[in-house]
């Protein structure tokens, strides 16, 4: 090793029962580095870093902390060794406050007896202050904004004089400004000697703030590399292992056959955000919808779903506006909403009664739910949208990430809709998922359904979209089509509300 | 030194096994069952006659506790139905009284249930107060109408078919009230797991917000389940009113909780989602049988009450999976 790890796991090995998930795996991190770990689902990241922090204990192999060997048996022992987990939103009390969570059972005591309040408070607006955020120790921590709640993870984490964080997605329920937060203060941890294990899906984001990736594959490190030599195909090559990732990379599927707009929103405007919305969308077309977290998108996409009125405006589709959620349905438009654990799934429900719940109509007959026939329907689901799951009865909270979101696609393509609209279809879904329902999209589209894409993820809108359309100020500012599109910069650009492509005849 | 495997993983490779937790409220049937059997057998707890009234006496608690099960399952609670239960005997017997004919009464009962649920369903539905308060408030209310009707007087009820039909009667030697059971409870299972209202009102409690996203209208599922516990306690209201021959502002005094405690033991989950109406009907025997068996052994009213009582934690204890908080 070399003198500067402050963190070394050699030759990890652990097995669930007969089934080995971690085979030998080495793992190191720098002091002041940021350490990208990623995988597919089942890679084994989670696992390692579980066994780092004390929730698993270790079948085999060696952890050094500065070059001491350490056996972390449990999460007090990860606690001594300066490691600490970064939990997103949900380990905070929300009925205390922001001091209070973060010295919650390590009090600074009065006569050892009484709680040190005063001193509570000045800790912690010291360690909040040193970070650079500007939260009020005193304020309870239920009413913070989640970007928030992370930060004071961190605060608590670093009150323990932790110099090992381990962060696990921790940008996917941030606003494209509280993700900018989060980077800066990353980089002020780095640059203070913390050192950061970084899991994410997003590779972009990875290639910004990361210094080194290990790329997890089956219960091995395949690979280990610094950023500044990699791109996202490298990336999702190793992940992927075959060294094909074709799907996810765009083709252009041609023009679209000329037949009139299945979807017509004409000055669309909402309670908040969406000002004056207008756009067509043709059977058989896949129009991703740009534009930063907050700009509205999804109460569009909920718009046009049905499950909200516009303050005028109206959405017509094939002809006759949507009057309601029902009607919606009913006519063949269908929503994969954007939190598939809250919106998308009754996760302890089974398989099958998740694909079955909107299409309980179609299988009634007498007053009976026929379900022999809607079990043909079920399994024909798995099958095509390749769920990986023991049988149509396991409980979907046992699936993971990108098979409980392929469920939640599965249930309504089993009703051949017309109109898919897809919000933030592959968040927490690994690359071989993610190919997977981009592969399934793109065949329903060719057989003639047009869909909606909205995706924080541009990598995601240039691979899928034949067209583009960027929502800036509460209105579209820009439609384009994909193959006038070279890079992901002038998506980047265009969503952040400078206008580029042909028409764009000021000079710079 | 060698770190052992204190936490073993439990995804993907535990093989399918037999989750006896599951059928706990039959397994502690069968328990009591031959407990009681062995111990007093000799004292008429095994006569046909015994077993008929274990039953019987179970009847009201059945089909209280089978429409409780549905609105446990979509999430919500009804308390107001042991008030509604008095409510119902009063009406039928008071409309009998007024020289109607049964149906009439019948359907005035019901009416009366069906109001009461229509109000508890607005309340939770569209003004959006909890069920725990709505119906708490709604259990007190109605209790005081009760009192209030005939100012806490008996009605009796004279008319003989009614009271053959709903109560003392029997069908080619079975007790009506038996058959009553029996019938409401198949129905319940029926409805609840085989017809889209029986799936909507599971996804409902299971995950409201993905039943809506799915095209669930899930207040209106949760409407007509206030409609069935309300409809369903006047119909108990009838079975004790035939089985009595009167109607008293204090029917189901406690029904509510000995409703709910079926349920629960049936294997149903308080938080929704998951609900059983078999279960519901062996966890409304398994109290009946409880209560029938002590009293044979001559136990004392307050003996009774704390042995039932530490029998249905007992049970719901060991129906609890592990690792559920």
């Amino acid at each position: 090793m070399s003198a500067a790890d402050v963190l070394q796991m050699t030759d990890i090995r652990k097995s669930f029962g007969t089934i080995p998930v971690l085979k030998r795996v080495s793992f190191s991190l720098r002091k002041g580095e940021v350490h990208a770990l990623m995988g597919g689902n089942g890679a084994g990241k989670s696992t390692l870093m579980k066994i780092l922090t004390g929730v698993y204990s270790k079948d085999g192999g060696t952890i050094l902390v500065d070059g001491q060997p350490v056996e972390i048996h449990d999460t007090a022992a990860a606690e001594r060794a300066g490691i600490a987990m970064i939990f997103q939103e949900f380990s905070l009390i929300p009925t205390l406050t922001v001091a209070q969570n973060i010295w919650l059972k390590r009090e600074p005591r009065l006569l050892g007896a009484f709680i040190n309040n005063a001193e509570m408070v000045r800790r912690s607006r010291a360690i909040l202050h040193e970070l650079g955020v500007d939260i009020d120790p005193e304020t309870l921590a239920g009413t913070l904004p989640v970007g928030y709640m992370q930060i004071v993870e961190i605060a608590k984490a670093l009150s323990k004089n932790a110099r090992i964080l381990v962060m696990d997605e921790p940008t996917s329920s941030l606003s494209e400004a509280e993700t900018e937060a989060l980077f800066e203060l990353v980089a002020k941890l780095k640059a203070s000697g913390i050192s950061i294990v970084y899991i994410s899906h997003r590779m972009a984001e990875i290639l910004t703030i990361c210094d080194r990736v290990t790329v997890m594959r089956d219960g091995e490190a395949v690979m280990t590399a610094p950023c500044a030599n990699l791109t996202i195909a490298g990336i999702v090559d190793a992940m992927l292992g075959a060294g094909n990732a074709a799907s996810f990379e765009w083709h252009d599927r041609g023009p679209r056959p000329e037949a009139p707009p299945i979807l017509t929103v004409r000055n669309l405007r909402l309670p908040s955000r969406v000002n004056d919305v207008s756009f067509d969308l043709r059977p058989g077309e896949i129009v991703g919808l740009a534009g930063l977290m907050g700009s509205g998108r999804t109460e569009i996409a909920e718009t046009i779903f049905g499950r909200r009125a516009p303050v005028s405006g109206e959405v017509i589709f094939d002809g006759t506006p949507v009057r309601s959620q029902s009607d919606a349905i009913d006519r063949g438009i269908a929503l994969v909403p954007e939190d598939r654990r809250k919106m998308g799934l009754v996760l302890d429900h089974s398989v099958r009664d998740n694909v079955l719940l909107p299409n309980l109509s179609r299988f009634t007959r007498n007053f009976l739910v026929q379900d022999a026939e809607a079990l043909k329907t079920v399994t024909r689901t798995i099958r095509d949208l390749r769920i990986k799951t023991d049988g149509p009865d396991k409980l979907a909270r046992l699936l993971s990430g990108g098979n409980q979101q392929k469920i939640v696609l599965g249930k309504w393509l089993a009703r051949d809709p017309r109109l898919l609209i897809l919000d933030e279809p592959t968040i927490g879904v690994d690359i071989g998922a993610k190919s997977e329902i981009v592969e399934t999209v793109r065949s329903m589209a060719d057989k003639g359904m047009a869909v909606l894409v909205i995706s924080s993820e541009l990598e995601e809108l240039m691979a899928i979209s034949d067209r583009i359309l960027v929502l800036h100020g509460g209105r579209i500012v820009q439609d384009m089509n994909r193959r006038d599109l070279t890079s992901e910069e002038e998506l980047h650009h265009a969503i952040q509300g400078h206008h580029i492509g042909p028409s764009d005849d000021v000079a710079a | 030194m060698q770190s052992k495997a204190t936490i073993s993983g439990r995804p993907t490779m535990s093989l399918p096994s037999f989750q006896w937790q599951n059928y706990i409220v039959y397994i502690f049937f069968v328990l009591v069952l031959s407990f009681f059997a062995v111990t007093i057998g000799d004292k008429g707890f095994l006569t046909v006659t015994n077993l008929f009234n274990i039953a019987r006496t179970t009847a009201m608690i059945t089909v209280i506790a089978v429409a409780m099960t549905f609105i446990i399952s979509a999430g919500e609670l009804d308390l107001s139905v042991g008030s509604t239960t008095a409510l119902a005997a009063l009406t039928c017997a008071l409309v009998m009284q007024a020289g109607y004919p049964w149906p009439v009464a019948f359907v005035a009962a019901i009416a009366s249930g069906l109001v009461v649920g229509s109000l508890n369903g607005f309340f939770v539905t569209v003004i959006g107060i909890p069920s725990f308060l709505v119906t708490l408030g709604m259990m007190q209310f109605i209790r005081g109408v009760d009192m209030r009707i005939t100012y806490t007087n008996p009605v009796s009820v004279t008319n003989q078919t009614f009271n053959s039909l709903f109560g003392s009667g029997k069908l080619f030697g079975i007790p009506s009230l038996l058959i009553w059971s029996v019938v409401i409870a198949l129905i319940g299972h029926i409805v609840l797991k085989y017809t889209s209202f029986g799936r909507e009102i599971l996804a409902t409690g299971g995950n409201r917000q993905a039943a809506e996203y799915s095209g669930v209208k899930t207040r209106r599922v949760k409407f007509y389940g206030f409609l069935l516990t309300g409809a369903a306690a006047a119909l108990a209201g009838m079975l004790y009113t035939g089985m009595m021959q009167t109607a008293r502002f204090n029917f189901g005094e406690g029904a509510e909780l000995m409703a709910i405690a079926a349920v629960i033991l049936g294997g149903t989950s308080l938080f929704g989602g998951k609900g059983t109406i078999l279960g519901t009907f062996a966890g409304s025997l398994l109290i009946g049988t409880i209560n029938n068996g002590l009293i044979i052994m001559g136990l004392d009213v307050s003996e009774q009450m704390m042995i039932a009582g530490a029998i249905i934690i007992v049970a719901v204890a060991f129906g609890k999976k592990q690792g559920q908080a």
